[in-house]
């Protein structure tokens, strides 16, 4: 295993800031991404993810704090970090009146690659992303998936020793996350460093070896998808005969886990995320009895990342219990 | 070639692809100005107390130098549009020179400019305008032109990523229309009320149309009036040099900046 002091970040920030007027969109974020790996930013919107990206990708300016990508500076030493990365944004970043093909080559042009160089990168990557066929349309004349594609090869230009990739696969249909998913594992097979953000927690969990949940600014919490359910206890959930039991047997939950249950009424189902790892399946069916509620079914699994974001981004008192 | 000439080069050819998927734009403001010509020249020029020809004479400079002025309209115009789009967010990530992005847009409204303004000379000249005064003077009239339209694309370059939106800054570009309203482009100034033609003959337009009058062998300045209409090619070189200096290093830190 490789040890903490010999570890090398692809992106490392300390304290970053960014207010825009009275928004504290970030308000101090910590991000350490090891090189080779995939971090995934996850959070609702508004947490601060694109603003994080936009920071980190020289696109802004902090008002506090420090980055380093690749190595770089990102306020001091702008170009040398824009010739390590690689950047799709949230929204299409391509010029919609110039075909495909034309898109590439301009920004093959832009990042220094001359002549035959960049007409047969562009070549290659529009084979590789499906749009061959489509490579002589105006790029304002793709579906969504194609777009992102196309924004999606014009990171890979150059081979970006980072990649940010700002929701990538939002608003688009399976078939084209697929495709996107593909790619990030291949590029992640070659060595780049990933940094998506994400409000999928199925992506974050597909793709990432990291995840930071972002909540209001700041990193609440960090581990790998495993950890975070670990640390987060179980699910329970419970079944009961009559709908009128409902609220007793919420009641109870709530009790046990702290937190907010989640009702049911057509499935007769309440559930809940508990905090508390001794939490077990006997415990529950006592206490349930205990306050004679008539269960049909009472069960406890891990939780999904699902319902372990809902339950830190929900419940205020949660975060401060998770971050030791 | 340096990293400033290549990106902007590229950048040039960008902007040359993009009039190309979209020409309506580029015809109708080189087309504008011959309906002009004629609509003025002919309906005004007959109600006129100079004679038809000599009033469309006098209208052919004047059309030039505000087809030249355009460039405020257009820059503002290619500014918001590019400052709103996501591709600029991405030119932005890219090590490419800072000033690219500008340079580019204006070489190529240069290039598109100089060729639009054929068609309208040509029709001048079929209706009544000379050059009197040989090549070297048609020359210069040329290059004043095409200083003009670059000193007002850049200044409309910055205040076109001032405004909020397209819309806005297509509302405010069409306003620029009134500019060569209120100087000697249309029509002369001798005989506006005192406070009103000092306004006019201290519009940079009227410098560069008394310019180009009196470089083409038109008219010769009129030396009562205002100091950049007295001194016409002084006048013009000295308004364009200052609309570019003012105007150039604030577009290209607004490029490099917008946003931040
Ligand atoms: N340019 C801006 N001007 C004002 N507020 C902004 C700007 N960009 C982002 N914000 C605000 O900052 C917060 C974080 O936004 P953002 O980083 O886009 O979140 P996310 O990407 O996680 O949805 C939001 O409250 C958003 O409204
Ligand atoms: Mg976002």
């Amino acid at each position: 295993m490789v040890s903490r002091m010999t570890t090398t970040y692809a992106v490392l920030s300390e304290g970053l800031v960014k207010r825009f007027g009275a928004v504290h969109a970030l308000r101090g974020l910590d991000l350490a991404v090891a090189e080779g790996t995939v971090c995934g930013l996850l959070g609702p919107n508004g947490a601060g993810k694109t603003t994080a990206v936009r920071l980190l990708t020289t696109l802004l300016a902090p008002d506090a704090g420090s980055a380093r990508v690749a190595g770089h500076d990102v306020v001091r030493e702008q170009d040398a970090v824009r010739r390590a990365i690689g950047v799709t944004g949230q929204s299409a970043s391509v010029d919609v009146e110039l075909t495909g093909r034309q898109n590439l080559r301009l920004f093959a042009k832009l990042h220094g690659m001359r002549g035959a160089a960049g007409r047969e990168r562009a070549a290659e990557l529009l084979e590789r992303f499906d749009l061959a066929d489509a490579a002589d349309r105006a790029a304002g004349t793709y579906s969504g998936g194609m777009r992102r594609r196309l924004d999606l090869a014009a990171s890979l230009l150059t081979r970006p020793r980072v990649l940010f990739l700002d929701e990538p696969t939002t608003g688009l249909d399976p078939a084209s996350r697929n495709r996107i998913w593909s790619a990030v594992h291949e590029l992640t097979a070659e060595g780049t460093t990933v940094l998506l953000t994400t409000q999928y927690l199925e992506e974050a969990d597909r793709l990432a070896d990291h995840v930071v949940l972002v909540d209001q600014g700041r990193a609440a919490v960090t581990g790998t998808p495993a950890e975070l359910k670990a640390r987060i206890g179980s699910y329970a959930q419970v079944v009961v005969a009559d709908e009128d039991d409902l609220p007793q047997a919420a009641s109870v939950l709530d009790q046990l886990t702290g937190a907010r249950p989640q009702l049911d009424t057509a499935t007769r189902t309440v559930g809940a995320v508990s905090m508390d790892p001794t939490l077990t399946l006997p415990r529950l069916v006592r206490e349930l009895d205990g306050a004679a509620v008539p269960i049909l079914d009472v069960s406890l699994r891990p939780p999904t990342l699902d319902e372990v974001f809902l339950r830190l981004t929900t419940a205020a008192d949660s975060r401060k219990e998770l971050v030791t | 070639m340096t990293s400033l000439a290549y990106d902007s080069t590229a950048m040039l050819g960008r902007q040359l692809q993009r009039i190309k998927h979209a020409p309506g734009v580029l015809i109708l403001t080189q087309t504008m100005p011959i309906s002009m010509l004629l609509f003025f020249g002919y309906v005004f020029g007959s109600a006129l107390a100079m004679p038809g020809e000599e009033y469309r004479a006098y209208l052919v400079p004047g059309l030039l130098v505000a087809t030249a002025a355009g460039g405020l309209m257009t820059g503002m115009f290619h500014a918001a549009q590019d400052s709103h789009r996501g591709v600029m967010d991405r030119l932005r990530t890219l090590p490419m020179s800072r000033a690219a992005v500008p340079v580019g847009q204006s070489a190529a409204d240069l290039l598109t400019t100089a060729l639009g303004m054929v068609p309208l000379m040509l029709v001048g000249l079929a209706v009544g305008w000379r050059i009197d005064s040989g090549p070297l003077g048609a020359l210069g009239a040329f290059g004043l032109l095409m200083l003009l339209r670059l000193a007002t694309t850049w200044a409309g370059l910055f205040l076109g990523l001032l405004t909020r939106s397209e819309e806005a800054a297509g509302q405010l570009g069409s306003a620029t229309f009134m500019l060569p309203l209120l100087s000697n482009a249309y029509i002369p100034t001798d005989r506006l009320p005192g406070w009103l033609r000092t306004i006019a003959e201290w519009n940079p337009i009227s410098a560069v149309a008394s310019a180009v009058r009196d470089l083409c062998g038109n008219a010769a300045p009129a030396a009562d009036a205002a100091w950049p209409v007295a001194h016409p090619i002084a006048g013009s070189l000295a308004w364009c040099g200052l609309l570019l200096l003012v105007f150039g290093p604030l577009a290209v830190r607004r490029y490099a900046h917008n946003g931040r």
